[in-house]
């Protein structure tokens, strides 16, 4: 269920990475939790963001939930599909739910992440 | 499964809310509310009893027919709102909230008590609690009356409009109240207790989709209608909350007709108002709501609070974030803008009149 290739945190966003540049959602237990996605608060292209801290905010119709970063670095790119359409989070959750693109700043912040085996076990656990 | 006025509840089922509120809106949808107060009130006396405590022409109400009102106290503070249905010629049955059942019960009690030892002989009435013994099923959707008519031999759709009628239900024996809490057209259908999840499978098989109460909430939103304890509470009175409609003042004795009476000779400062989002973000209950920019200019300093968020959500059926919530008076016109505060962010909305959707009429 959770693409192998992918990075994850424990507060259930993932991370692709493809050279410099991460590509970042939330995973399928996130979208499972929280229903159906209505809107999603991202930052625009050019913001910096910092590992761990919140970057956004994604609201379905019963609840908020805050964003926080994978990786730290500049946003290159927001889904600008997904905001339009929140759904995509909940129907495609690692393709077209995407929700932004970092340039990263540090590439040794990878090793803070959880590989999709350790967050599967995780999510199993009830979290 | 969350816990709701002492019951379990489902928020949703596995097809989530937007698909339940898409279900009543374009075909049938049910909800299990067997978790609301049902209490039976009979005898001689239960007329002039109820018509003290209810915003009831009592007396007036058909046999067969039903009446939305609100139980005030004394001071006509909200302590719930109601559905009253008369069942026969000295029979009624009373449905409330489950959050407010256990106060109510309590309040009514006291004054049932104050009523027998005033009004003497000839006079008895009689209170039973169904809650447990009869089970509810709300079947809401424009193929709601269609649906339990396939399943009734064709007896519910004799049933108007906010009357009350009985039949066998898929074989199931119910009485069947035509009213709702969703904008839709459908039934309140209620068997025994103990056949209630029969009655449940069977809706199901006919095409029912199952709703939970996420998609109730959304969809009495959606059509205006007031959730008692967010939208309204006893520290508001009825005229502020926009239901000056639903009362009746002038009934023998009624204790809130006095208080009533002199607020809304007096007006009020603040009223509930309907508002849509005119940029991005989902207001939520309890937020605030503040003067910003032209509504500012009226009276207000820009960035002071004139209100508060009482319910907020996404509309799936007008793709909208709308909510309602009391503002000052001169905010309240449709067109006023206002902003709301959500989480630190002042999102701009739109005072709007309700309800926000209006069902097609047939």
């Amino acid at each position: 269920m959770n693409p192998p290739e992918l990075k994850y945190t424990k507060e259930h966003e993932w991370a692709r990475i493809e050279g410099n540049v991460a590509t970042i959602g939330v995973t399928h237990f996130a979208q499972d939790s929280l229903g159906d996605v209505v809107y999603i608060d991202v930052p625009a292209a050019g913001a910096e963001v910092k590992q761990f801290a919140k970057f956004g905010e994604i609201e379905s119709v019963k609840a908020v939930s805050d964003l926080f970063a994978p990786l730290g670095g500049r946003v290159a790119a927001v889904n600008e599909e997904a905001k339009k359409t929140p759904e995509l989070v909940n129907k495609d959750p690692y393709g077209k739910g995407w929700l932004i693109k970092l340039e990263l700043s540090d590439q040794s912040q990878l090793k803070h992440l959880m590989d999709a085996a350790a967050y599967t076990k995780l999510t199993a656990s009830g979290h | 499964m969350v816990p709701f006025g002492g019951w379990d509840m489902p928020v949703q089922y596995p097809v989530g809310i937007i698909s339940e509120v898409r279900a009543v809106r374009n075909s049938a949808g049910m909800f299990d509310v067997s978790h609301m107060g049902r209490v039976e009130f009979s005898g001689p006396g239960a007329v002039r009893f109820l018509g003290t405590v209810l915003s009831v022409d009592m007396p007036a109400l058909a046999e067969g027919r039903s009446k939305y009102h609100v139980i005030c106290n004394e001071q006509g503070g909200v302590m719930d709102d109601a559905i009253v249905y008369r069942l026969g010629p000295e029979r009624w049955l009373l449905v409330i909230n489950a959050g407010n059942a256990d106060a109510d019960m309590a309040w009514l009690r006291s004054r049932l008590a104050g009523h027998a030892s005033s009004s003497g002989a000839g006079q008895a009435v009689k209170v039973e609690v169904l809650s447990q013994s009869v089970g509810m099923v709300a079947v809401q959707g424009p193929k709601a009356v269609e649906i339990i008519d396939g399943l009734s031999g064709g007896a519910a759709s004799l049933i108007k409009r906010f009357w009350l009628g009985e039949a066998n239900v898929a074989g199931v024996p119910c009485r069947l109240a035509r009213t709702g809490y969703t904008g839709e057209d459908g039934f309140e259908v209620m068997p025994p207790a103990e056949r209630a999840a029969e009655l449940w499978v069977k809706l199901a098989a006919a095409g029912v989709a199952m709703c939970g109460l996420g998609a109730r909430d959304v969809l009495r939103l959606e059509a205006g209608l007031c959730l008692h304890g967010n939208d309204m509470t006893v520290e508001n009175n009825p005229i502020e909350a926009g239901l000056e409609r639903f009362l009746f003042l002038d009934g023998e004795g009624y204790i809130a007709a006095a208080a009533l009476k002199r607020i809304r000779a007096g007006g009020t400062a603040r009223v509930l108002t309907g508002f849509k989002m005119v940029a991005p973000g989902i207001a939520r209950h309890g937020m605030s709501i503040v003067a910003s920019g032209q509504a500012g200019a009226l009276r207000q300093a820009q960035g002071a609070q004139i209100g508060v968020v009482t319910s907020g959500t996404h509309s799936p059926t007008l793709d909208a974030a709308i909510g309602m919530g009391y503002v000052d008076r001169q905010f309240a016109a449709p067109g006023s803008r206002f902003g709301i505060d959500i989480r630190g962010k002042l999102v701009e909305a739109e005072a709007v009149t309700m309800p926000f959707y209006t069902r097609k009429k047939m």
